[in-house]
């Protein structure tokens, strides 16, 4: 699947949350896009991934 | 671009109505900025008071300790622009008031502190507000080079500046310079947008 721009190597299926961990990501401070569609943070848990999605994340920082 | 004359950029920003959402050190130096070209109307939404550790960053003053931020930040602009219509309201943004506080603005500025504020705001703008253009923010702390700032359109109607790196949370305080320039290129963006161009 096609993260950020780069290619990368997860298993078909894994859901948005376990995706975001493996990246060592934080569901709270996040945008996820998956072909274009924002998809809301409830549906994290259950949202499968698979080979030919386009994922775009943004992870927010602190400050201001 | 270069064939737009002043009248044309007058008008447009006369009638435009920006929503800024979070008044510290990015909301109060966008609305100032804002103000300073003539904006015609702003919403301006916080819950805090101005405390004494903010003079580092925000436009507010010693005078201004312990007022709401969104008294003493109206106070600043009609100082810059008595013609400005300013509307605001003290609260807390949470997922289910954000539609209700920006519903009739042209553009929101994401303007928080905490990463979660933000991801809220702009989860919820996105998918709830799909047609509303949002400027956000992330990444100002620290005196990391100035170059590594940048702005960048994520998708359609969701524009990000910051350096995307430094978080405070890493240990980086937020210093003036850098949450300045975070928060003029939300309001360079704000005037593109106001003017009709898409681009960064």
């Amino acid at each position: 699947m096609i993260i950020n721009g780069k290619d990368m190597n997860f298993k078909s299926e894994i859901t948005i949350s376990k995706l975001l961990k493996e990246l060592n990501l934080s569901t709270e401070k996040v945008v996820v896009e998956v072909n274009l569609k924002i998809i809301p943070k409830e549906n994290y848990e259950c949202h499968k991934l698979y080979e030919r999605d386009n994922i775009e994340v943004v992870s927010f920082v602190g400050g201001g | 671009m270069d064939n737009y004359n002043n009248d044309y950029i007058t008008e447009k920003l006369e009638n435009a109505k920006v929503g800024i959402a979070g008044l510290g050190g990015l909301g109060s130096n966008v609305a100032v900025s804002l103000a300073r070209m003539g904006i015609g109307s702003l919403v301006l939404v916080d819950f805090d008071k101005v405390d004494k550790s903010n003079l580092n960053r925000q436009q507010y003053f010693l005078r201004h300790i312990g007022m709401y931020k969104t008294e003493a930040l109206k106070e600043v602009l009609y100082d810059i622009n008595s013609e400005i219509n300013l509307e605001s309201k003290n609260v807390y943004i949470h997922e289910e008031n954000i539609e209700e506080l920006f519903g009739d603005v042209d553009i929101i500025v994401e303007a928080f502190d905490k990463a979660e504020s933000k991801a809220i705001l702009v989860n919820t703008v996105l998918f709830k507000m799909a047609h509303k253009p949002i400027v956000a923010s992330s990444g100002m702390a620290g005196y990391f080079s100035s170059n590594s700032i940048q702005t960048r359109k994520v998708r359609e109607n969701f524009y990000l500046a910051g350096d995307e790196f430094s978080d405070i949370d890493l240990g980086y305080k937020p210093l003036a310079p850098r949450v300045n320039i975070v928060a003029n290129h939300q309001a360079n963006m704000v005037l593109r947008l106001i003017l009709g161009e898409k681009e960064v």
